[in-house]
């Protein structure tokens, strides 16, 4: 057991835990549970978005895949940011007008069929889960390495306070503790980044003459094709990564927390800038670590590289600043968890049993009680499938629900928007054909079968060859609404599409 | 405040708008910037990926051991923050011009 990384991890319990007494002094009806009244600020809503965003596989995964794969590692840092853009130009200030609680409302100002509003929580909860396993997952590896104590105790440490956040707290809670991991997250990075450039002899050249001799691949890890050796896999990767985020529920969702489509493009402006100077430090978090733990090491440690971050910590800052890394990795996992369980939670309660069940005549105390039970039977399940998985590959996951968001989602969000002839049959048929094709895929892709032993789930040949389904899934989503709705019968409803038009753009009528 | 006035609008109020004048001039000039600019991002971010993946000409070196991929690599950061600004920038307009909607929208009632 390591004492001061005991004590901190201490320390973020009991703070995240005061934030959430706080909170659930506030969380009285609905709105306050799902949407924290709609009464952040443009800042903290950036923190907190940059705080729901930046994962465990952001932080741990992506030093990893530098200091493993150099820049093959480094594409994840740039799709992952550029993914904003997409998030700013054509998503946020829509959602934010059309939208009330859950990403479903937006797809139901437009179309009024229960069905609709039942796949679009579907896709919510398939997504939340996937993401929040792989989250889960990589949060038992972290502590059980940290704190001595074993997997199935870790995840349940973590799925407890998670539960608790979002029982209690609601989105109040859930908020807070995503700014406070955002600051800790970023300051904990400048930190490592600058005392490895200072290592570097504060030179940027320096610092690239060094890493050619520094790790096996020698030059090659300067250059682009160590990991990604086929350009059509490399395209479906780079697809997932920047059209996944503005699909993404629990992402979606931070938009209703601002009061107009003015202070969500605000947010997403601050988040921009956070999640990109993160992202660059990134680089020094992966080059520090090769030059100054080592390959070998940060094999040892973890094939896959996620202990790279915390084991450079160690490295150049010895016990406490390990200590200190690894509970902000902790604090990380916390507040991406609870984002995810409120917003599965969310589509329970809010899309399945007020919209649909009750037709939205449950009362505000009906609907809290219902969205905190929702939150525990979520958490429940996602601990059970958790501790089952816990031999699959954390990327694996992440990059699952990445490309389920960007097929099943997205092209439903972009036609409800911008389209004029869009109808409830290519409504259906976009998120179930993105949805059964992106899990399908996956199901036959690499990841799952590999011809050598132990490599992925099963042994054997993958039909799919490349590791994502984006390039294949994102199109077939989008073909599949078009498709959908100029072979159905059904004529579009003009009326309904100009006041989507109308309200999106102007904000006028907005559920507040 | 002007949400809650508005929101008893019918269905004809919305046709109304959606013909309005005001209300063309703000979706033409949202179109003429936002279409351009997401098509050139688009092109922009996945030429990184195609280029990497198809050719060599990102390895050559520009200053020491620095290759044109990285350069390339933070480019996308820069272009990413500032579309970012300039949209902000843009959108500033966009809310005049909405709420020139807005209020005529109003008036119509």
């Amino acid at each position: 057991m390591n004492a001061p990384a005991f004590i901190m991890f201490l320390g973020i319990v009991f703070v995240t835990l005061i934030i959430t007494y706080y909170a659930s002094k506030k969380t009285k009806n609905a709105s306050e549970f799902y949407t924290a009244g709609g009464g952040l600020t443009g800042w903290q809503n950036g923190l907190a978005i940059a705080g729901d965003y930046m994962s465990a596989a952001s932080f741990l995964g992506i030093a990893g895949a530098v200091a493993l794969t150099g820049f093959d590692g480094f594409f994840y840092s740039i799709g992952f940011l550029v993914a904003y853009l997409v998030v700013l130009y054509l998503v946020a200030e829509p959602l934010r007008n059309l939208g009330k609680y859950t990403f479903a409302d937006m797809i139901a100002a437009r179309f009024n069929a229960k069905r609709i509003r039942g796949f679009a929580a579907m896709n919510t909860v398939a997504i939340s889960i996937f993401y929040m396993i792989a989250q889960l997952v990589g949060a038992g590896a972290l502590i059980k390495l940290l704190l001595g104590l074993d997997y199935t105790t870790s995840v349940l440490i973590v799925g407890v306070l998670m539960t608790v956040y979002v029982i209690f707290g609601g989105m109040h809670a859930t908020s807070w503790v995503q700014i406070i991991k955002a600051v800790l997250l970023m300051g904990g990075t400048f930190l490592i980044s600058i005392i490895v450039f200072a290592k570097f002899n504060w030179s940027i050249t320096d610092m690239f003459a060094q890493m050619k001799t520094a790790t096996p691949l020698k030059e090659a890890f300067l250059n682009p094709g160590v990991k990604y050796k086929i350009g059509l896999d490399t395209i479906s990767l780079n697809m997932g990564l920047v059209l996944g985020t503005a699909g993404l529920p629990h992402i979606l969702v931070r938009f209703f927390t601002v009061k107009d489509a003015k202070t969500a493009r605000s947010s997403v402006v601050y988040a921009t800038w956070i999640i990109g100077i993160f992202y660059v430090m990134t680089i020094f978090l992966g080059f520090g670590a090769a030059a100054f733990v080592g390959n070998s090491e940060i094999v040892a440690a973890n094939p896959a590289g996620n202990m790279a971050a915390p084991l450079l910590a160690k490295a150049i800052g010895g016990n406490m600043l390990f200590a200190f890394i690894s509970a902000v990795a902790f604090a990380t996992i916390l507040a991406v968890v609870a984002g995810l369980v409120l917003t599965a939670a969310s589509a329970f309660a809010h899309d399945f049993y007020n919209e649909i069940l009750r037709k939205g005549k449950a009362t505000e105390k009906q609907q809290v009680s219902m969205a905190r039970w929702a939150a525990i039977g979520v958490s429940v399940i996602s601990i059970i499938l958790a501790l089952g998985a816990q031999t699959l590959n954390v990327a694996f996951l992440v990059s699952l629900a990445f490309a389920v968001a960007a097929s099943a989602n997205l092209p439903v969000i972009i036609y409800t928007i911008y389209w004029k002839r869009f109808n409830t049959t290519g409504a259906v048929w976009a998120m179930l054909v993105g949805l059964i094709s992106a899990i399908g895929l996956v199901l036959m892709s690499p990841n799952v079968f590999s011809p050598e032993v132990g490599k992925a789930i099963f042994v054997g040949n993958p039909i799919f060859p490349y590791t994502t389904p984006g390039i294949v899934s994102i199109p077939l989503g989008f073909l599949a609404g078009y498709l959908g709705t100029i072979l159905s019968s059904q004529k579009a409803d003009v009326k309904k599409f100009e006041e989507v038009l109308v309200k999106s753009n102007t904000g006028i009528g907005i559920n507040r | 405040m002007e949400a809650r006035k508005t929101k008893a609008h019918s269905e004809s109020d919305y046709s109304f708008i959606v013909q309005s004048p005001s209300f063309q001039i703000l979706l033409s000039e949202k179109k003429k910037f936002i279409i351009p600019v997401t098509i050139f991002f688009f092109c922009f971010y996945f030429a990184l990926p195609i280029l990497t993946s198809y050719s060599t000409v990102l390895n050559h070196k520009v200053i020491g051991s620095i290759t044109w991929a990285w350069v390339f690599a933070f480019l996308q950061f820069v272009m990413t923050w500032g579309l970012c600004m300039l949209y902000s920038k843009k959108a500033a307009k966009f809310d005049e011009l909405a709420n020139q909607v807005i209020q005529e929208g109003g008036k119509s009632r």
